[in-house]
Parts: C-alpha cells; structure tokens; sequence
C-alpha cells in the first residue's frame, strides 16, 4: 500500500524526517533499557536478581539492600487501590452506557475525563492536607471498631490510625484510576452492538440481564485491558502516594502502616543516595519497576488485540 | 414473591448500585476541585505571580521563579516534543504504512507510554545531568519530550490514518510528490486531531512532578537561563506541601489551582475542537 | 508549517539569548538543617550583590551525592565527612553554623517544654519499645503531666539526612542496643515509624498526627511553634533547647583545621549543654577554584553579616576563633 519516495531531494529529505523521527522512540527505549542496565550492574553483580528481589533489607548504613519491600508496598497499593476502583469504574460506565438519561451522558463523561486529566500531584497534595486527616480522625478509627474487631482480619487494622498509610495511599490512588478504568470500560461497552441488545430486550430481559448476560460478556476483553493499563498506571504512580505512605522500608502488615513503593523510593532517595552501591540499587528498582509494568502493558496488549480482533470480526 | 419481581428488584438494585458508583466518581471531582477552588482563591494575590520567594519561613513572597519557569520547561519539551512526534507519527502512517517497522515502533511507542515518568527522570539524570555536571531547565524540558513524542507520534498516526486514501491518490493523479501530498492534503484533513492530540499531550506533562525532580531540580530565585536549575510549579508544590510553613502550605494550593485550571482549560478544549469536528 | 517553524526558531532564539547574560547564580545542595539561615543569608545577599544562591535543601545525603557528582558547585551537610572520605572525592569541607536537634511531639494539652525524656526513654520510643505516652518510663519523669493512653507515632526522616545523622550518632552514643541495632548514618534502617522528606516534612507530619514525636533542627520547631521536649544531658541535668544550651555545648568544642574540621558535637559533658548538636559543613570540589571562590565570598559575607540572623533563627554562629580558623583554611585552599 506504502508508496516508495521518489528520488528527488525534497522527498528524499522529508521522507529521512520522518523516518528519524519515528527511531527516536527505538533510541530512547534502547537508551532507558541500556542505561538502567548499566547503572544497575553493580548491584545485580551484588545481590543477583533473586537475592534482590527476595531481600527484605534496605539499610543505606551496611549498604544492604533488596526489592521486597518496596515491591509489595508497591503490589499492596495498586491491588488495593484496584479492589476500590474496578467496582466503582464498571459502576460508572454502566451508568453512562446504560442508565443515564441521553442529556446526562456527555456531561458526566466530561467530568469523568476531567478527573483524569488533574496532575497526580494535585491528588497527592490532597491527599495530605484533606483525606488523610479525615481518615485518621474518622474512618480509620471506625473501621478498627468494627472490622477491627474481627479475628483473622483484625490484624489488617491494627496500630495508630495516622491517616499516613497504606490505606489512604490506596484510596488515593483508586480515585485517580477511576476515570482512567471507566473510560475505557464505557468505551467497550459501547462496542457492543445495539441489535444484541435491542434482541436481549425483546426477550423481556431487564436492563441489568441486558448488562449481565450480554453487554459484560460481549465487551469482556476490553474491559479486562483496560483494567490492566489502569494497574500499569497505577505502578508507575509517584506523586499521588509520596505524600501519604510514610516511606518506611518494612513490610506492613496492617493497612494502617507506612509503606514504601518503588516509585517513591525513587522520588526520595535518589538525588541523596550518597553510596554507589545506594544509587546503583535504585537504578535496580527503577529497572524491575520498569520490567513489571512491561508485563503489564503486554498483558493489556493481548487483551486489547484479542478484543478488537472479536470486535472488527 | 414470583420470579418476575425478583428478577425487577435484581434489576434496580444492580443499576441503583451503578448510579452511586457514578455518583461518588463525581463527588470526589467536586471535592477535590472544590478543595483546590477554595483553598487556592485564597492564596491567589498578584504578588503569587510577580513575586519571588521570600526567604523559608519567612511570610510573604511568591512563585514568580516557578510560573515562568514552568512554562518554559513546557514551551520547550512542546517544540521538541510535538515535531519530532508529528513527523514520526507521519512515517508510520504514511512511508511505513502497514509494514513490520511501522507496527514495531507503534508498538515501541506504546511501551514507552507505559514507561513510569519517574524512570524516565532518572534516565535523563544519567546521560545529561551527571555527565555535563549540572541540573538543568533542558534536561526537565528534554525529559517532559520524552514522554510527549509517543503520545503525539500514536495520535499523528491515528489521526493521518483516518484521512481517506482516496484524497491522497487525487493528488497524487496530479502528479504532486508525496511530501506535498502529505503537508498540504493530509495534514490539513487530520489538522484537527492533531492538534487535539497535542493540546491533550500538553496537559498531560504540564502537570508532570516526577521526571522534573532530578533534572530541572528547583530554584529559589528567578532565572530565565535553561543551563541552570530552574524552578516549576510542580516541584514547587511538592516542595511547599511537604513543608512545615503555613505560608507555603497555602502558596501550594494557590500554584495547584493555577496549574489545575490550566490543565482542565486545555483538555475543554481539546473536547471541543473534536467535538466541532465531528459537527462539520 | 513555515510560520510554526518561524515561531519555534524565534522562540530558542529568545531562550539562548538570556543564557548569554545569564546573571550571576550559584547553585548548592544538601542539608536541610540549616535552611532556613542559608535561605534567610541568601535573600539578603542577593539583596546587596544580586548575586542569586540557589540553596535546595534536599538532605545531607544529597548534599554529599550531588557535590561528589558535580552536579551543584557546594555540598552542604551536617554529617561531617572525615579526612580519607573528603579525598577520595576530592573535596574541602567546613563548618558554617552551628546548631541542635530537638525532639518535638504532639500531644494535647502538653506545651512546649513540658516533657521531660532521658536519652535512654529516646531511645526506646525510636527502638519501638516504649509505644505509648502513658508507658511508666515517660510517666515517672513526667508525675504532674496527664499524659494519654495514646500509642506513640514515631516521625523520622525518610531521605538521607544530615539532621538524622546527628540524631541517630547521639541515640548510638548513649544507647548501645541502639548502637548494635541500627548504628549511624545519614539514613538508617528505622526500627519503627513514619518518615517525612527532610526537616520540613518531619516538622509537617508532626504537625498533622496527635500523639506523634520527631527530631527537626530548632529553628524549624520554633518558625512552626512545634512543641519541643526537655532533654537529660551526658552530665544529668534536664536542660531547655535554646540558643545558651546550643552554645554551651559548641563551647568545648575543637575543630581541628587539619581534619578538616571533622567533629561531631553531640551528647556534650557541660552541665548546661543540649546533648544532640552538631555544626553543619559545607562541601567544595577542590578543582572548582571559580566557583569555589564565588561560594567562599557568600560564607564570608555570612561569617561579617550573617550572626544576627543566624541568632534570630536559634542558629549558633561560629566562634571567632573558629571563623579565623575557617578563613586560614580558605586561603590554605587557595580559595580567598
């Protein structure tokens, strides 16, 4: 189909442009791998790959390090933070999709898309002067007297209730995903054909049998992408967390504990990691934050094929 | 109660669920744009724009360093960024058109998207700041660019790829090379998607923290010189909020609200340049 | 086409144009401690020379990192890098001001100076140990306060810290589990609580949480009206943080130019010395002769102008002599 340039030189010269262009993402994929190879050699000759990923150490003062910690702060907050938004998102695209009168149907798609267009900071900074004070004052204390109290599930809400914790980070970070996951669901919804529907309807199916059994099963691809693109987007989230997980390089237990991320680890300790083991061990993190969500995003790639495959079918 | 009812009240309850689920998805917009309104008028004196930073502590002052310097950073990472994205989106939709490259970088540009903009920073403090031993407004602007080209690039592409082929071989029945083709046909048919494209792109690192941390770092004062740390409302407000002061506390929200209604006022209108497109 | 091409050329014209009368500005890195007397001194430097000193306090820890990398023309930090560390990276290192680091808490209805704690009882709430206000070991020192039942939210720093160097060197000086646990550094491994990104957010979170301690330089409990404990000192009695305890524990104090002026000031023997203090130090790549110079005349211009402010903020200005020492070592540097 592509029509070869011909050889004069101004085509020749913008036909080069272009090409140029477009090898820079090549150039700088190459580079970030290349470089976070690089400054991360000294700690993967170190500490190898598992030993790293396994180690629960992060003491700047012996210059041991591992990823454990600030891998499942990270895994905790994003599952978290999902278990909050998936629920909610889907919600919302059934209600813009389905229920919503036609008149409400752009404006709340609009605001929806506003939410996701604010800085993560702006949530970030929020988070901090607004949410966290009304979790530790309210709902966190709230939660340990009820669900608290229960056994086996208890431990999840045992400490101070200090608002600067795993919790409030994940609530923060469910709020910024919600748009991001709902835009996507409403969009595959709205891939699923009127006639299925229309059919479904004729039969006397309610509107959420409608939901259920046909528009969920039909868009299901999609809406599985598009959930692993949030979980990418929430991995790679710095801003929105820094301010409220308290940076502490253990593993919680309780949701009401400080925890680390990769990101934020990164955020506050680079510019200061005054070792090279330090600063080589960051670049490890920034690497294996880097592999993960490329797994993510192939993962969400091979839904999003298989559903616009489904779909153009 | 018969099978009728129940599969009715079923119904209600699921879709009763779905509208609060909508509902709460608003409510946080209204608080949180609430918070920011209330909290930001109230910081918002002329002297936040054309004043400097007072000394830490010290009341008074503003964040004229961080205006201008944000807008640079952005000014520039958007000439960098929007060209080279443009172009090479253009090579993939047009030259490369449905070969093996074409789908590889597309791809590529998508694992870059994807790409953590902290690691981005971190990338760009290892191959400018450390070698040429200084922070600077270049290396947050170069930073910002990397995460615009991808966005851009895969816009230019969709957008150049909805351009009917049919335009282009009218042209080229006229004996136009396909450079010309391409600036003067489909450029202009795709005009407004791309630059839909590029104003969401902008929004998108206009409100980007992360990668500016350790490239264009932070600065005091007020500096115009792209070779020096240069302040950013982002960083700013990172710095400010953390801080102990009551002073920065509320020139943190002063900057959120400027930098939020600046990102919402590009995204409108980005909405609505779509939207009247699709009205014609 | 052409015209956007115009504009984005017109545009970097614009840009380049400013490098080339590109004011006068240096740029440092570190310790958060002294910030606000940096930033104070450097306003009103620019005030007089226009010279701009672009200070970012993002921690001692940085402040070494980014001056061994070059990135910035002066280090700043309040751990002191001993002789064989300065040349390996080739840098000069010296004192610029002194100060201490008071623990701070949160609890209602106790004001400032209220709480008494030993260094022991310090030590065990940052251990985890002692978890709530109403622990026998606070109670006993403290009969007359009506202390909560509240558990303890421990603050401390979550970057590499200067401020944290000083605190946990003085925990390991007179707490030997803490010593065989945790150790010194810029950043530790915490056995317990929440960190906060430099003196700032240390300051912030203690603000924001009841029931929280944590340890920030005194000018930043002081601009916050943070609520500072009482301390029990090397020689026994419980003194106040202020500018005379600051100064009494500086006062024995012997910074030896030949090391660099390599010392730590903490758990001092006066009777009336604040136990956890420390000189903060500034770092300069010896090769850096230009820029060097330029950051010298700033120090120097603060050692002549800056006592007042430095007083003002609860910042103990060097001694004369040690001044006289700093200058000698300037000029051995080839730097004044």
């Amino acid at each position: 189909m592509a029509i070869a340039p011909k050889k004069n030189i101004p085509e020749l010269l913008f036909y080069s442009l272009t090409a140029v262009a477009s090898f820079t993402v090549i150039i700088f994929i190459i580079g970030i791998i290349a470089v976070l190879l690089k400054e991360s050699s000294l700690a993967i000759g170190k500490f190898g790959v598992v030993g790293f990923l396994t180690s629960t150490a992060w003491n700047p003062v012996t210059g041991m390090f591992g990823a454990a910690t600030t891998i499942y702060g990270t895994f905790l907050t994003t599952g978290l933070a999902l278990l909050f938004a998936i629920p909610t998102a889907i919600g919302i695209a059934i209600f813009v999709t389905e229920i919503a009168p036609n008149y409400l149907k752009a404006p709340i798609g609009i605001a929806i898309e506003l939410l996701a267009a604010i800085p993560s900071i702006i949530y970030g900074m929020w988070g901090l002067f607004t949410l966290a004070p009304i979790m530790s004052k309210y709902i966190e204390p709230a939660l340990q007297n009820s669900i608290g109290k229960l056994p086996l599930v208890g431990i999840l809400f045992e400490g101070t209730p200090m608002g600067i914790d795993l919790l409030t980070a994940s609530v923060i970070l469910a709020i910024m995903i919600i748009p991001f996951t709902a835009s996507i669901a409403r969009d595959s919804f709205n891939l699923t054909p009127s006639v299925v529907k229309e059919s479904a309807y004729a039969i006397g199916a309610t509107k959420w049998e409608v939901v259920k059994n046909v528009v969920l099963p039909y868009s299901k691809l999609g809406v599985f992408g598009g959930v692993a693109l949030s979980l990418g987007r929430a991995l790679g989230e710095t801003m929105a967390v820094a301010f409220v997980l308290g940076n502490s390089h253990k593993i919680a237990t309780s949701l009401f504990d400080a925890a680390s991320t990769i990101t934020v680890s990164l955020a506050n300790e680079f510019t200061e990691a005054d070792s090279d083991i330090y600063l080589s061990s960051l670049y490890y993190l920034a690497l294996v934050l880097f592999v993960m969500s490329f797994i993510i995003l192939a993962i969400a790639k091979f839904f999003l094929l298989k559903a616009e495959k489904k779909y153009s079918r | 109660m018969n099978i009728e009812q129940k599969r009715k009240i079923e119904s209600l309850v699921a879709l009763t669920l779905s509208g609060l689920a909508a509902a709460i998805g608003l409510f946080w917009l209204v608080y949180i744009l609430g918070d920011v309104l209330i909290h930001g008028l109230g910081a918002l004196h002329i002297s936040l724009f054309f004043n400097d930073p007072a000394a830490a502590g010290v009341e008074g002052g503003g964040l004229r360093n961080a205006f201008v310097g944000q807008l640079m950073i952005t000014l520039v990472a958007t000439l960098i960024g929007v060209p080279v994205g443009v172009l090479g989106g253009t090579f993939l939709a047009e030259y490369a058109r449905g070969k093996a490259i074409a789908r590889t970088i597309s791809i590529i540009s998508d694992i870059m998207v994807s790409v953590p903009s902290i690691v981005i920073g971190a990338f760009v403090y290892a191959i400018l700041v450390r070698p040429l031993h200084h922070f600077s407004g270049w290396a947050g602007a170069f930073a910002l660019s990397i995460i615009m080209i991808p966005v851009v690039l895969r816009t230019t592409e969709n957008m150049l790829s909805l351009v009917p082929w049919t335009l282009r071989e009218a042209a080229f029945a006229l004996g136009a090379p396909y450079y010309k083709v391409i600036i003067q046909i489909v450029y202009r048919g795709a005009a407004t998607g791309i630059l839909t494209g590029i104003l969401l792109s902008i929004a998108r690192v206009a409100g980007e923290t992360a990668p500016l941390l350790f490239t264009s770092f932070n600065n005091n004062f007020f500096s115009t010189d792209m070779n020096r740390p240069i302040a950013s409302l982002t960083v700013t407000i990172f710095q400010y909020a953390m801080g102990p002061y009551k002073s920065w506390h509320s020139q943190a929200w002063g900057a959120a609200l400027v930098i939020t209604l600046f990102i919402l006022l590009l995204t409108i209108a980005g909405r609505l340049i779509l939207k009247w497109r699709y009205k014609q | 086409m052409k015209r956007i091409l115009t504009i984005a050329l017109l545009l970097t014209g614009l840009l380049s144009s400013n490098q080339a009368q590109a004011e006068e500005m240096l740029n440092g890195a570190g310790a958060t401690f002294p910030y606000p007397v940096y930033s104070a001194w450097a306003n009103e430097y620019n005030k007089i020379t226009g010279i701009k000193l672009n200070y970012q306090s993002i921690g001692s820890g940085g402040g070494i990192k980014q001056i061994t990398e070059r990135t910035v023309d002066f280090g700043a930090s309040d751990k002191p890098l001993k002789p064989e560390e300065l040349a390996k990276a080739n840098l000069i290192q010296f004192p610029a001001v002194i100060g201490g680091v008071v623990p701070v808490v949160n609890i209602a209805g106790i004001k400032a100076g209220e709480l008494k704690l030993d260094s022991d009882t310090m030590c065990k709430i940052y251990m985890g140990e002692v978890k709530t206000w109403s622990d026998p070991k606070i109670k006993g020192m403290n009969p007359k306060l009506n202390l909560p039942d509240n558990a303890i939210t421990v603050v401390h720093r979550s970057d590499g810290s200067g401020t944290t160097a000083i605190f946990t060197d003085y925990l390991s000086d007179v707490c030997p589990a803490w010593k065989e646990k945790v150790g010194a550094g810029t950043s530790v491994s915490w056995p317990a609580g929440i960190g906060g990104k430099g003196n700032e957010g240390v300051a912030n979170y203690v603000q924001q949480q009841a029931n929280s301690i944590g340890y920030v330089e005194f000018a930043y409990a002081k601009q916050n009206n943070l609520t500072h404990t009482v301390l029990k000192n090397h020689a026994g009695t419980f003194v106040e943080p202020s500018f005379a305890s600051f100064e009494d524990a500086a006062a024995t104090a012997n910074f030896d130019p030949k090391k660099d002026f390599y010392l730590w000031l903490n758990d001092a023997p006066g009777k009336k010395s604040w136990p956890i203090a420390g000189a903060t130090f500034i770092l300069l790549g010896k090769e850096k002769k230009d820029s060097n110079i330029k950051v010298v005349k700033f120090f120097d211009w603060a050692f002549k102008n800056g006592d007042a402010k430095a007083k003002e903020l609860v910042y103990v200005p060097l001694p004369k002599s040690l001044k006289a020492k700093v200058q000698a070592y300037w000029k051995a540097n080839g730097i004044q």
